[in-house]
């Protein structure tokens, strides 16, 4: 009895030789996007400078120079110097440290708590689901920025503090997307077969479920770097965040502002270093969203445009 | 439709009076308004202090102390500050002046924002589309403190290359302005203008790149195709069926939006020094006045909740699966 | 002169990272009145070509060659200019009627703007007016009100004629179909089939029809074209294309088509391999690889479309077309399509493995957020019952909501139902602990209908054959072994186990799930519309590896499925479902044959015959 079929001598019209693990496929892709390999690049010199240069520095944060005060950038301190002295760059530096440090802190551990909440809430449905998201509900109605405003002078500037209380109400927004995206895999036949096989719930989520959403993970994280820095620079500035006699870019934008008209670089240096970090991690996280996913954008036209049609 | 309006509604409730809870119970706890006070040299005798702290009911349990408080916001009764004065009147007070510096900034800011998004998403790839989404990066790279400050600089070196004082950047308005209405009328523009400039620039910003996202979506939807082959050239075809269908998932953003905006406007009152609510709230925390703050809270979050009714009102509206028999 | 003369028209698809040759140099045409079908499988280029013709390729398409309608040069045009034509000469059905009318506009008033664009005059109401007599003439109940319900409301047939009254609106010399009754209904393709013929009748147009559904073919077309990889392979009239098909693909997919007429058990001619990918097309003929009569000159150069025979009317692109003449497709593939002899085939009653006994599953509706309450329910399952024997198949037969996939769902679980009972192999489901559920789970398996999305993308092969043994306590060397026999159960290569599913053609990607699924041996397979996701010359080599695998290993088959001729091959017995009841059972012979229920002979009739193209059928059975 033959079964008229021989796959043995006739191949797909996939070529072997060519495919490459899905591994490197992404990091190719990430690789074409210009824009996003040049902020991933500028970042990493900001993280390692912040914490490299400050010993190289000829002037410490918190040295006040009497002989220049106030003055414009110069030979002798690059960023210039504030009201009392002190060198605007090595203040820069020493800002970026906290603030670095900080977002990406609370960026890692809020996406922690969204992958964890959406997954249970997406898998298990029913109380459990509706019980998570009335929490988030909740959450997104308090003001997350005055119950962190009104903590933080108790505790004497303890970043740790900090970041849990900016973790602890950065998550919500990711948890909803983890949450749909869970509850779609679920449905998703490769789950169900699973299921009916008898693999466990445990295992489901662990072998399909978190490496099916791990994409929108690393894209949100990346993104969430952002958003807390922001976050934690808004709050500095207003004075309930980082506490004098630290420094954050947010407490030297702050310290800048009231004499922006008259001596801008108190202003410019610190909030361009601001603008430049979390413009490089939005560009970082556009460019992941591409390259882990590029069915998500519409076909783009070669290089050299086609016809009209 | 009036049925899950209401019960939303009552969602909504629930969510706010815990809200108001939580934060009451926050700042009771962690406040201690008996501080400047204390700090007074030489140190007041201590029947002061107490009568002071009875006065504040620092005496009652933080529940009691709520329980009371709730007895009074019903009535629309605020308490009073640390200092004595009523907190609902100046709350109505500052709530005018934050309304007239969030209001036009706000409708600007969404109503550009569509339409910039939706622009973007029909020249896709043309010069025009990356200079926008270029330009919305970079904006919403810079939080409000940052553009606030920068516009500033600009307009001061407007102003002096223009050599006419035109943009005007500190209060509502100036405290020698003379003349008749329209000039008084004048006065309040040059100083609105930086202000709203500054929150609508964050608006459009925010809304452009969901707009262009969302109508990229719609972009390789069937029904643009059958627009398409019923002759619709594709730039109509795209802003007849798709704009209309790609601001639904809009209507969700807005209440999201209007939270940010809230916030975007704290920190622009405080930079450009409008006496409105936000400049109140900061003053409360750091004058440690319980009632001040909690009742801000309960007017934010009375906001955030009415846009998010709007918001399902406008989701209903514009999308006809939503809309069951009511 | 022909309404519409393509000659070599060219369509490439220029991404970033390659250019794919999606149409290759197609010529045809289509004359008033008449019905020309471009036929071919998934990536053969003809929904690219009848894009290319209405100018609704994405941006980055590149066309060439030619496209002359009325004498006027369509390539090259503008957008506008194409806008003008679009709608009123031109007239377009989609394929997927579900998505294809915007959400947020009434159906009448999407069918007034279609004619609004083009007549400049018309008023509101009197477009209207005309939009209702649209909506009566293909055939809309209460034309008046529905005007006024949006696209939600509508089934999916309905929805389908809304965009055929579309297409129509303006009276159009051409109607372009692109697989105008996949996503529908047995029952609905038939409707829908029926108005398009009235569409055609009242307009007087010509309609080329995109289809891969060669009952379809032969219902509705006059002329015929085979398309493979971007090209014509052989192109006549239907008759002649069914009777005295030359070109091997042609036969091949002749072969290939699963028929009511058959006999149970009866093998299909698979082509074997799959298409090429257009970007990676190989030297010479592209069929070449998977022809059975390939020669050296076939590998060298790319046969040209050229008269059988002499025939104008009758053109293929091949050599060796005086090999097929007069041969049956089984003969040319040199396949047994008989189904092999079991001596003890009919000793006695197999055991039953599966009983079911008045089975229900209700939905209930709920609304609201905070407090739920009940304001209806749906009975999926409404009291039905059956018994499966080993070593048989029970086809379960029915359309979209009738509950056939509920009812397997309901099985699978293998927890106490709603209402009545099931016994897996003499055991009631509802005495089952975990433990013994869990050795149960081991007899009765499932293979679902996406390929796809039924294996995990990022686990490679040897993982996704390895989970169900984890789960059930093997050993690693065990486990080995096992997977190692699986693959080539299932036809595939050991060193297959190291890739990951995307790598794999659909066909494959459904045979890694059906050895998944034998991994734990199972005595009962559960399959959930198996071969619906593929293309028909593949989907035939997995009916006939069921078929063989059934024998091999008396596996009971409770194969659920829309396709009635599939089912034919498949099933000893069949039970047809309709609304959550079985109102036909019986042997499938007799139900075949003598239909007692109104739904089912409507079922039968609904389904696209190709043998109702021929007079006679190719010469017998290898």
């Amino acid at each position: 009895m033959s079964t008229g079929f021989d796959t043995e001598t006739v191949r797909s019209g996939v070529d072997t030789h060519r495919f490459v693990s899905r591994r490197t496929l992404v990091w190719r892709r990430f690789l074409r996007n210009r824009p996003a390999v040049v902020s991933l690049a500028v970042l990493v010199l900001l993280f390692a400078a912040c914490w490299v240069l400050p010993p190289l520095l000829p002037y410490d944060y918190s040295r006040l120079d009497y002989t220049a005060l106030q003055q414009p950038p110069s030979a002798r301190h690059w960023f210039g110097t504030n009201a009392l002295g002190q060198d605007l760059l090595a203040q820069t530096l020493r800002g970026m440290q906290k603030s670095l440090l900080i977002g990406l802190c609370v960026a890692v551990i809020s996406t922690v708590i969204a992958a964890t909440v959406g997954a249970v809430a997406g898998y298990f449905g029913g109380w459990r689901d509706r019980a998570l998201m009335w929490l988030v509900d909740l959450l997104l109605v308090v003001p997350s920025f005055l119950l962190i405003a009104i903590v933080t002078p108790r505790t004497r500037g303890n970043i740790v503090w900090l970041i849990v209380l900016l973790a602890a109400f950065s998550w919500m927004i990711s948890s909803r997307i983890v949450r749909g995206l869970t509850m779609s895999l679920r449905e998703r036949e490769f789950v169900v077969a699973a299921r009916y096989m008898g693999v466990s719930d445990a295992r489901i989520i662990t072998r399909h479920i978190i490496p099916n959403v791990a994409s929108i993970l690393i894209i949100d994280t990346t993104l969430n770097v952002g958003v807390a820095v922001i976050a934690e620079t808004g709050l500095s500035f207003l004075g309930f965040g980082v506490q004098r006699p630290d420094v954050s870019l947010g407490t030297l934008i702050a310290d800048g502002t009231p004499s922006v008209t008259t001596f801008p670089w108190l202003f410019l240096f610190p909030a361009g270093v601001l603008v430049t970090i979390v413009l490089c991690a939005n560009l970082i996280g556009d460019g992941l969203r591409d390259a882990l996913d590029p069915a998500a954008r519409p076909a783009r036209r070669a290089r050299g445009k086609a016809g009209r049609r | 439709m009036t049925r899950f309006l209401a019960r939303r509604l009552l969602n909504y409730v629930v969510l706010l009076v815990l809200a108001s809870f939580l934060t009451f119970a926050l700042a009771s706890w962690f406040f201690e308004p008996l501080d400047a006070l204390l700090q007074r040299n030489p140190r007041p005798p201590q029947s002061t202090i107490d009568a002071k702290a009875a006065e504040l009911g620092l005496d009652k349990p933080i529940p009691v102390r709520y329980l009371d408080w709730a007895a009074g916001a019903v009535r629309g009764d605020f308490g009073t500050t640390v200092t004595g004065q009523p907190v609902a009147e100046e709350l109505w007070r500052r709530v005018g002046v934050s309304l007239r510096l969030v209001l036009i900034g706000s409708v600007v800011g969404t109503v550009v924002g569509v339409a910039v998004g939706a622009w973007g998403a029909i020249r896709q790839y043309r010069l025009s589309d990356r200079v926008i989404t270029t330009l919305s990066l970079l904006i919403i790279s810079a939080p409000v403190f940052v553009i606030a400050n920068l516009l500033i600089l600009a307009a001061l070196n407007v102003n002096s290359v223009l050599g006419v004082q035109l943009f005007e950047y500190i209060g509502e308005t100036s405290p020698d302005a003379v003349g008749g209405p329209w000039d008084r009328f004048v006065d309040r523009v040059q100083h609105l203008v930086l202000p709203t400039v500054t929150l609508a620039l964050g608006s459009i910003a925010g809304y452009s790149r969901y707009q262009r996202n969302a109508m990229l979506d719609v972009l390789g939807q069937d029904f643009i195709r059958t627009a398409r082959a019923k002759g619709l050239t594709r730039r109509r075809a795209l802003l007849k069926h798709g704009l209309r269908t790609a601001l639904i998932p809009m209507a969700t953003l807005f209440a999201y939006g209007f939270g940010a905006l809230i916030t975007g406007a704290v920190f622009t009152e405080k930079i450009f020094g409008w006496h409105g609510v936000g400049e109140w709230w900061i003053q409360g925390i750091t004058n440690q006045d319980t009632n001040v703050v909690v009742a801000i809270t309960v007017l934010s979050g009375v906001a955030i909740l009415l846009a998010g009714l709007l918001s399902d009102v406008i989701y209903a509206a514009l999308d006809p699966r939503v809309r069951v028999g009511a | 002169m022909s309404l519409l003369r393509v000659r070599d028209l060219t369509v490439t698809f220029a991404t970033e990272t390659e250019r794919v040759p999606a149409v290759r140099g197609l010529s045809f045409d289509v004359d008033p009145g008449e019905v020309v079908a471009l036929v071919g499988e998934s990536g053969a280029g003809k929904s690219a070509a009848a894009m290319a013709v209405v100018g609704l390729l994405p941006g980055h398409a590149e066309v060439r060659g030619s496209i002359r309608w009325r004498g006027e040069e369509l390539i090259g045009r503008s957008d506008r200019e194409l806008s003008a034509i679009r709608g009123r000469a031109i007239g377009t059905v989609f394929q997927d009627p579900m998505s294809a009318l915007t959400p947020v506009y009434t159906v009448g008033d999407q069918i007034a703007e279609a004619l609004r664009i083009h007549r400049h005059g018309l008023t509101r109401r009197a477009a209207r007016a005309r939009a209702v007599e649209l909506l009566e003439l293909v055939g809309i109940n209460q034309p008046q009100r529905r005007a006024r319900s949006f696209p939600h409301e509508l089934s999916g047939g309905e929805r389908q004629r809304v965009v055929i009254a579309i297409a129509i609106a303006n009276d159009p010399d051409l109607l372009i179909c692109d697989e105008p009754t996949t996503a529908l209904d047995v029952t609905v393709q038939a409707q829908i089939l029926d108005v398009l013929r009235t569409a055609r009748d009242v307009t007087g147009a010509g309609v080329l029809v995109i289809t891969h559904d060669l009952g379809v073919v032969a219902e509705f077309a006059d002329r015929a074209v085979v398309m493979y990889a971007g090209r014509a392979v052989e192109a006549a009239p239907v008759r002649r294309l069914y009777t005295d098909r030359r070109m091997p693909y042609t036969v091949g997919l002749l072969g290939s088509v699963p028929r009511l007429d058959a006999a149970r058990g009866d093998r299909l001619v698979p082509i074997p391999g799959a298409p090429p990918a257009p970007a990676a097309l190989p030297p010479g003929c592209p069929f070449a690889p998977r022809c059975p009569l390939a020669i050296d000159e076939c590998r060298s150069a790319e046969p040209e479309l050229v008269p059988v025979d002499g025939d104008p009317d009758h053109l293929a692109a091949c050599i060796r077309t005086a090999e097929t003449a007069g041969r049956s497709a089984a003969q040319v593939y040199r396949v047994a399509t008989a189904p092999p002899a079991r001596p003890d085939d009919d000793a006695g009653e197999p055991e039953v493995v599966l009983r079911v006994r008045d089975l229900a599953r209700t939905y209930r509706l709920t609304k609201g957020v905070l407090l739920r309450r009940q304001v209806g329910e749906v009975r999926a399952v409404d009291g039905i019952g059956f018994e499966l024997r080993a070593g048989r198949t029970l086809g379960i037969v029915g359309e979209s909501g009738s509950g056939k996939s509920t009812t397997l769902h309901e099985i699978l679980a293998l927890r106490p139902p709603q209402a009545g009972s099931v016994e897996v192999l003499g055991t009631d489901v509802a005495c089952l602990d975990a433990r013994t559920r869990r050795s149960l789970r081991g007899q009765v398996q499932v293979v679902f209908q996406d390929p796809a999305a039924a294996l995990d993308p990022r686990l490679p092969v040897f993982d996704v054959l390895a989970e169900p043994l984890q789960a059930n306590g093997f050993g690693k060397a065990e486990i080995e072994q096992r997977v190692a026999e699986l693959l080539t159960e299932v036809g595939l290569r050991r060193t297959d186990a190291d890739r990951y599913p995307a790598e794999f053609s659909g066909g494959q990607k459904q045979r890694i799930g059906i050895a998944r699924a034998l991994a734990l041996r199972p005595r009962i397979l559960a399959l959930d519309e198996p071969v619906s996701a593929l293309d028909v010359s593949i989907q035939a080599g997995i009916i006939n590896l069921l078929l063989d695998l059934q024998d091999r290993y008396g596996l009971a088959y409770l194969f659920v499925s829309h396709d009635l001729s599939v089912v034919r091959h498949l099933a000893h017995d069949v039970a047809v479902m309709y609304r959550g009841r079985i109102v036909e059972q019986g042997p499938a012979d007799r139900v075949f044959a003598e239909p007692r229920h109104e739904y089912t002979r409507r079922l039968l009739a609904a389904v696209p015959r190709p043998e109702r193209g021929m007079d006679t059928r190719p010469a017998g059975r290898g």
